[in-house]
């Protein structure tokens, strides 16, 4: 019997996983992951804060050394781009139209940024900041510019600024939502995550949007708001968010809906393909049982994890509880569960600091917790929420109220 | 290049070398050690790169920020000996050292 192929499209954390999984798990059939960027895989996380203060090298980010890819036995193409899926007889054809046969198809394809669709995106010393190819060139432009303006204040967008704030630059961050990380985050965490910026010298305007961006012989020179301002920039960051690359399976007509649509396993409407990751919507217990597509580490590689094993012929149901982070500057945002917006708020710590944490609450039920520099509450909180232990928002507003004791209780 | 010489939760050792400079972390998940997960990169955020120093070894490591400490009170099986083994950098005087692992990560 020849052993089985498993093909990896996508070579970011959740392919790379996958491919590391298996090993792991001494699946001995022949493991190929493909992606199109020109590196190795690398982590995302550090490039929007270490690496652009120079703390973090490019070798640093890199997930595995090349050794590591030849002694697994895994098959690493990188550089090329799979533009095609022919699910009757199981092959991806590749843009050097080389083709590769799979009996099982992981796509973790991930994301892309969403462009900003204004006059003038196209200057130069415009950047995104995303791939490691952005952030080398993000990087170097900081070393010149003095005044940056960040379209979007999501946590790529207050990273980046927080790190250019440390750099002595000039930053301001606009958003259309009254304030910071509105998607992600409570009105509580995000209004302190606002002073605090600006006391780290970051200029915020909310409420406001980009009407178009101005140059100077093919370079931006600034940035005019739909309210009639005009902020002076030699360097823009756009982090408006990311769109799912679920082109590539809607062409074999897997089922798309905001990403590649799996079941609990993982598997998308084919069998013998799944899809994890960004690119991949999932209905989670931790959403009420919606329907989410998640941007992170740990549901990238919790989810390779989930896909590995079943592969292995050991299948379970994802389940895993989602978290987060972001560092930005001297803020250690933490956050794990899933917020929805009808909730109720409880606060431990005192949010006039910079160290507290913020419980939200759903028909009485813990649902999602935040912390800022408070690591101790969220790794507590990760357990409370996977035991799905009873925790009242007295308690968790009640800083001599030890949490930890309902742990031992239940 | 520094020797680290892993011992499992079931007692099952691995000897692995890893670059002056590197985390042992790194080294752990570079040489496949099972039991080590790394999630978050080596950025202090997910406790799940846990270990026992062995106490020989106690004096020669620095010693945990603060940051490390609160992730470290979260962990499951905590000891004195504990460390997030992703803040443990590789130098020449810590080749040979030995960590155990825990039962488990989370």
């Amino acid at each position: 019997m020849t052993l089985p192929t498993i093909v990896i499209v996508g070579a970011g954390q959740a392919g790379l996983q996958v491919a590391v999984s298996l090993r792991e798990l001494r699946f001995e059939g022949r493991v190929v992951l493909i992606g199109d960027e020109p590196h190795a895989p690398y982590q995302r996380p550090p490039l929007s804060k270490g690496y652009l203060l120079g703390e973090v090298s490019t070798a640093q980010v890199t997930l595995r050394p090349s050794a590591f890819f030849s002694t697994q036995h895994i098959e690493l193409v990188s550089g090329k781009r799979v533009v095609a899926i022919d699910r009757a007889r199981r092959m991806v054809g590749l843009d050097d139209d080389s083709v590769v046969a799979y009996d099982h198809l992981v796509l973790a394809t991930g994301t892309r940024n969403r462009p900003l669709p204004v006059p003038g995106a196209e200057l130069q010393n415009v950047f995104f900041l995303r791939t490691l190819d952005e952030a080398m060139a993000l990087q170097a432009r900081m070393a010149e510019a003095k005044n940056a303006v960040v379209i979007g204040a999501g946590f790529i967008g207050l990273e980046f600024a927080a790190s250019a704030a440390k750099r002595g630059m000039g930053v301001t961050v606009l958003d259309v939502a009254d304030r910071p990380m509105a998607r992600a985050i409570s009105k509580s965490m995000s209004t302190v995550c606002a002073r605090e910026h600006e006391k780290m010298g970051v200029r915020l305007l909310f409420s406001t949007q980009v009407m178009r961006l101005l140059g100077e012989q093919g370079r931006v020179s600034g940035v005019e708001t739909v309210d009639g301002r005009t902020l002076p920039a030699d360097l823009v960051v756009i982090g408006i968010g990311v769109i799912p690359n679920s082109e590539l399976a809607a062409t074999c007509d897997l089922t798309i809906e905001d990403g590649i649509v799996v079941d609990e396993f993982l598997q998308t409407s084919d069998p013998h393909i799944s899809a994890i990751g960004d690119v991949a919507a999932h209905r989670s217990d931790y959403a009420h049982g919606q329907r989410v597509r998640l941007e992170s580490v740990q549901n990238a590689v919790d989810q390779a994890r989930c896909v590995a094993a079943r592969l292995h012929g050991q299948p379970a149901a994802y389940q895993a509880l989602p978290w987060f982070w972001s560092n930005q500057g001297s803020l250690h945002l933490q956050m794990t569960g899933l917020r929805s917006n009808d909730e109720q708020e409880a606060l431990r710590g005192d949010p006039s600091g910079t160290a507290f944490s913020v419980y939200l609450f759903r028909e009485g039920r813990l649902t999602c917790v935040e912390s800022l520099n408070r690591p101790g509450d969220h790794m507590l909180a990760r357990k409370l929420l996977t035991g799905r232990v009873a925790v009242t928002p007295e308690q968790a507003a009640d800083t001599s109220f030890d949490l930890k004791s309902l742990l031992a209780a239940k | 290049m520094a020797k680290i010489r892993f011992i499992l939760h079931d007692g099952t050792e691995r000897v692995v070398e890893g670059e002056v400079g590197n985390s042992i972390m790194q080294t752990a998940r570079d040489n496949l050690v099972p039991g080590i997960i790394g999630d978050c990169g080596g950025n202090c955020s997910c406790a799940t790169c846990h270990g026992y120093v062995d106490p020989d070894w106690m004096d020669k490591v620095e010693p945990p920020s603060e940051n490390e400490t609160i992730m470290l009170d979260g962990t499951m099986h905590q000891e004195n000996n504990s460390r997030l083994t992703c803040q443990l950098k590789l130098t020449r005087e810590l080749d040979g050292i030995v960590v155990r692992l825990p039962i488990s990560q989370v």
